[in-house]
């Protein structure tokens, strides 16, 4: 799996929330919904076969979280961490590439 | 040279306003608060005031106002009483959550229903657990000093907590007495200027305020309001030395009045207080030996000053112009917190009286004084009494 890029930010927020809790809780530096991981309320989840991709990126594109990259060969990768399950990106492929199903625990 | 003005509370409390300076002062009109905005509006109109005076369309609106001024980092004021007080209520625990140090002015008054627009301290102790603070003046200069004071001690550092100042509806609300007006130059070398201490808008360093907090933060935010309280206690003492060594006159968090060899003592809050004093000066003629004390402090709850005053007194009788249904006052669970574990402890008897504004008199203060002799004598006694009740139409 391709790696997040948020991953600096993440490690960055994380860093800053581990430490000393401000007076009124504020938030001193921009950049927290990162860690918010939306995947945790996830109850459909797309399951991806490569071998109907046709590489056209409308998933990639119309993933609103975003939770999709693309690897080196442009194959959408899903990060399953920020992908809340909504089965637009299902909707969208015209090739049936990307399905969705329960998602069991 | 300070001066000396005969007016009502309203006007004291906004007075103080002026004297504090606020830049933002927020409000709706409330029986019997509204003087107080008029009275502001007053100022700001004449020029004396320089202060943005924002005209809303409810309490719940003048208190966000509040919020948001305070939030972008300058000196707040409003005033409220009873209902608008509870329609302030959810922008109450933003407050003290944000930790914005917002001075009110609350004209105590009784809820609703029925409508009833008299004092009693329902409204205020209602709010008791918001984390603001709360004080409460006996008289019209406590009021005005009260407001100074509770500036003072928000902006600290250590405290940046919000506060409430109650004084009694009508009876002090609406009644004139002399009150000595401090001079602005003191006044500004007690409070200084205001300078926001951790949360203020700032384009150069961009802030989130009164964000969201999951369940791994949400519990530490609130432990730190209730450090906030604690550290309170401190410095509320520093700041009432602070005035007294500036104007003179002497605060404490519990006020005693003849409590030395006191066996009954009355504890109650507000203008009651001073009633309670002369019943207390007609008592020890009679021999009787009988003490006051008052509380000008009720949040953060005085429990070091309590535990020293139940040393004391064999019974202490508290006088409490509100109720907390199917307990007694809400003076009555703060004194039992404080007592409970105490090895030796006075005999504490509840007493709610005056409430929507029923005059008390020295006839209510005989029945209950009649229900505290029984509790010192050792004879069968209700913890919970109703004085002044009319029976006969029950």
């Amino acid at each position: 799996m391709a790696e997040s890029p948020f991953k600096a930010d993440i490690e960055r927020v994380q860093k800053e929330y581990s430490e000393k809790m401000t007076p009124g809780a504020i938030a001193t530096i921009p950049g927290s919904s990162v860690i918010n991981k939306t995947g945790s309320w996830r109850v459909f989840m797309p399951e991806f076969y490569k071998d109907k991709c046709v590489r056209c990126y409308l998933c990639y594109i119309y993933c609103p979280e975003p939770a999709i990259y693309l690897d080196e060969e442009n194959y959408p990768v899903f990060d399953y961490d920020y992908c809340k399950g909504c089965g637009i990106c299902a909707n969208e492929c015209p090739t049936d590439a990307i399905i969705m199903v329960r998602e069991t625990k | 040279m300070p001066m000396r003005k005969v007016m009502k509370a309203n006007e004291a409390a906004a007075w103080a306003a002026k004297l504090a300076k606020p830049k933002v002062i927020a409000a709706f009109p409330i029986t019997p608060s509204t003087l107080v905005p008029e009275k502001i509006s007053e100022f700001v109109a004449d020029g004396e005031l320089d202060a943005e005076f924002i005209k809303v369309e409810s309490e719940h609106s003048a208190i966000s106002a509040c919020v948001g001024a305070s939030a972008a980092g300058v000196r707040t004021f409003t005033a409220t009483a009873s209902q608008g007080l509870a329609l302030m209520h959810e922008i109450l625990f933003i407050a003290a959550g944000m930790r914005l140090p917002i001075v009110i002015a609350v004209g105590n008054r009784s809820l609703s229903a029925p409508i009833n627009i008299w004092n009693d301290w329902q409204d205020s102790i209602s709010e008791r657990d918001t984390g603001w603070m709360q004080f409460y003046a006996e008289n019209n200069q406590e009021a005005l000093d009260l407001i100074l004071i509770a500036y003072k001690v928000a902006e600290d550092e250590r405290v940046l907590l919000p506060a409430m100042v109650g004084f009694d509806a009508f009876i002090l609300t609406h009644t004139v007495e002399p009150v000595e007006i401090p001079d602005q130059e003191l006044v500004d070398e007690f409070l200084g200027e205001y300078e926001p201490k951790h949360a203020y808008l700032d384009p150069a360093r961009p802030i989130t305020q009164g964000t969201l907090a999951f369940p791994a933060h949400y519990m530490e935010a609130r432990y730190t309001l209730w450090e906030a309280n604690e550290n309170a206690k401190k410095v509320i003492d520093e700041v009432f030395a602070e005035f007294e060594k500036k104007f003179g006159r002497k605060y404490q968090k519990i006020e005693e009045y003849r409590t030395e060899d006191a066996e009954i003592i009355f504890v109650t809050m507000g203008s009651l207080a001073g009633t309670v004093k002369e019943y207390v000066d007609h008592l020890r003629e009679k021999g009787i030996k009988a003490g006051a004390a008052k509380l000008t402090v009720y949040r953060p709850f005085p429990i070091e000053e309590v535990r020293a005053l139940a040393k004391k007194a064999k019974v202490l009788a508290l006088l409490e112009k509100n109720v907390t249904f199917s307990v007694g006052g809400a003076l009555f669970q703060d004194f039992s917190r404080a007592l409970i574990n105490e090895s030796e402890k006075p005999v504490i008897v509840d007493f709610i009286l005056g409430l929507g504004g029923r005059d008390v008199t020295f006839k209510d203060l005989d029945e209950a004084l009649a229900i505290a002799q029984k509790a010192l004598n050792g004879e069968e006694f209700d913890e919970v009494n109703w004085i002044g009740l009319r029976k006969e139409i029950l």
